[in-house]
């Protein structure tokens, strides 16, 4: 049964997109808004909506039995989530379902699964696709140093029942476990009275490259790469389709494994498996799946053509996949970079201003994702992301160059944006090369590449 | 007597968590540069200090409640 009357679960750029590309679906679309959100871009566009609780986001877009309420009651027949939120709770899933709703999005089941480390460690194993080598499960100080001769220094000690950081230590050689791997037992068993311990291949300075899959709950295909290496406290920030560094061999094994994977769990809907590479070794570890259309989705649509966000409604809805993977073809190099309310010169301090001016960038191959408009008062309540500008070039240096002169073009008044953050990233020779990885941009901030000076003259 | 006011809007918090007392209870001393509660604003907390020396009277504004910048958030002696 194809959607007819969609109700959109999220709010900002990401219920945007969703409501334009359900309308050009031919689809009524019904825009869920907090108390705080009525003045905001996807209700104006939407055909209607609904309010479904107070500003903090807890008693509105958390909120599942408010959701489910207005769903009913604006006669509804399916729910996208959008990407954080609620988009990845197998609870809520599978309250949609059980209410007889259509959830965009895999079953309450494949989320659950692969939103556990573990479950989906070992489903990536079974479907044949390289995970980070490491003990299985806990071990005794006694057999830390086997296992790490199995696995390959350097590694990574952790405690078995920790979490958050505590207690990590990386050893480089068997010397150091020896004396270290002692010293980390003491620790858990101090933090967590539970001295056993895990060890893993400790991947230094890896780049995170992900694969966007697509599935029917039959048969998947993927649309290739994307990097994501520049991160700020875990965020990313810039992203690029394809990954330059992959040579085409490695790219086609990592793309073949995540469609294993997403075949493996009769995945339907879109999906990304993320990876760590580790570029000295040329070997690819897959970390996590996420169950939900991403932030930095444009990249592959530009690069391929396919409309992702259509494309889930539509499987979602019970179609099968438009496209098989001999018709997805990708050109050029797109990149994304994320513009958020926030003063890239003082740390990074949240600035929720009033949208004085706004002059959208324009031009072939530029798109901007937004929910601006002008006069609109940023919520202070919601994360900080306000849009993302979108290049696709010939090549990655063209691309690069198209970013600059779409930043130069765009003007966004009344509030403070990171765009000065991109100019200065798209200006540094190392990110020009393409030459960083995860640990690069914290680094690169802490050493004043972007001082107040510089970016004004960017 | 004096207002402390709201640097940014955000929601006002009292207390460093939940499970712990407000930062300042009627009657205390309170000298400048004190944290007096939260405010959290996208996702960030920011620490709300006095910017005037005094006797903390109350809070203004209930625990966990959106305010807008400037709003008054406690009030000193």
């Amino acid at each position: 049964m194809a959607i007819e009357r969609l109700f959109i679960a999220n709010r900002g750029e990401i219920a945007v997109r969703v409501v334009k590309a359900a309308k050009a679906l031919g689809i009524h679309t019904i825009q869920a808004h907090s108390e705080a959100d009525t003045e905001m871009l996807a209700v104006k566009l939407a055909d209607e909506a609904v309010c479904v609780g107070p500003a903090p986001s807890k008693d509105s877009y958390l909120n599942i039995p408010a959701i489910l309420e207005a769903a009913k009651a604006t006669k509804a027949d399916a729910i996208h989530p959008g990407y954080g939120f609620l988009s990845e709770s197998p609870a809520f899933a599978r309250a949609v379902e059980e209410a007889g709703l259509i959830f965009v999005g895999p079953s309450a089941d494949t989320i659950e699964r692969m939103g556990d480390k573990v479950a989906a460690r070992q489903a990536a194993e079974a479907a044949g696709v390289p995970v980070v080598p490491g003990s299985d499960g806990r071990i005794d100080v006694s057999e830390a140093v086997s296992v790490a001769e199995k696995i390959g220094y350097p590694v990574m000690i952790k405690a078995a029942a920790g979490g958050g950081g505590r207690g990590i230590r990386i050893a480089k050689d068997e010397a150091e476990l020896k004396t270290l791997a002692p010293q980390a037992k003491a620790e858990a068993e101090a933090a967590f009275g539970d001295g056993g311990l895990y060890i893993e291949r400790a991947i230094l300075s890896p780049r995170h490259i992900e694969v966007q899959i697509l599935g029917d709950g039959e048969t998947a295909v993927h649309c290739y790469e994307r990097e994501c290496s520049l991160q700020r406290r875990r965020q990313k920030v810039w992203e690029e389709a394809g990954a330059m560094c992959l040579d085409d061999e490695t790219r086609e094994s990592l793309c073949a494994s995540a469609v294993a994977l997403a075949k493996a769990v009769n995945y339907r809907g879109a999906g990304t498996l993320e990876y760590l590479y580790d570029e000295a070794a040329n070997e690819f570890y897959f970390i996590e799946m996420n169950t939900r259309i991403q932030v930095e989705h444009p990249v592959t649509e530009m690069v391929t053509g396919v409309d992702l966000v259509a494309e889930m409604i539509k499987v979602c809805g019970g179609a099968k996949l438009s496209m098989t993977q001999d018709e997805i073809k990708k050109t050029g190099h797109a990149i994304e970079v994320r513009l958020c309310a926030e003063d890239p010169f003082l740390n990074f301090m949240p600035w929720p201003g009033v949208v004085s001016t706004l002059k959208e960038p324009t031009g072939d191959g530029v798109r901007f994702d937004h929910f601006l408009s002008e006069g609109y008062q940023i919520p202070p309540f919601y994360d900080s992301l306000l849009g993302k500008v979108i290049v696709h070039a010939e090549t990655r240096e063209a691309a690069i160059d198209k970013l600059v002169e779409a930043l130069e073009s765009m003007e966004i008044g009344g509030t403070k944006t990171t765009a000065p953050l991109h100019m200065a990233l798209a200006a540094d020779p190392e990110v020009r090369k393409g030459a960083f990885h995860t640990q690069w941009l914290e680094p690169w901030l802490e050493a004043g590449n972007l001082s107040a000076t510089k970016g004004d003259a960017a | 007597m004096s207002d402390i006011q709201s640097p940014l809007p955000g929601t006002f918090y009292h207390k460093p968590s939940p499970e712990e007392p407000p930062f300042k209870a009627p009657g205390d001393a309170v000298a400048i540069g004190d944290q007096i509660g939260l405010i959290e604003v996208m996702k960030t907390f920011i620490a709300v200090t006095a910017d005037i020396a005094g006797t903390f009277k109350g809070y203004s504004v209930d625990d966990a409640t959106p305010v807008t910048a400037g709003a008054v958030l406690a009030e000193l002696d």
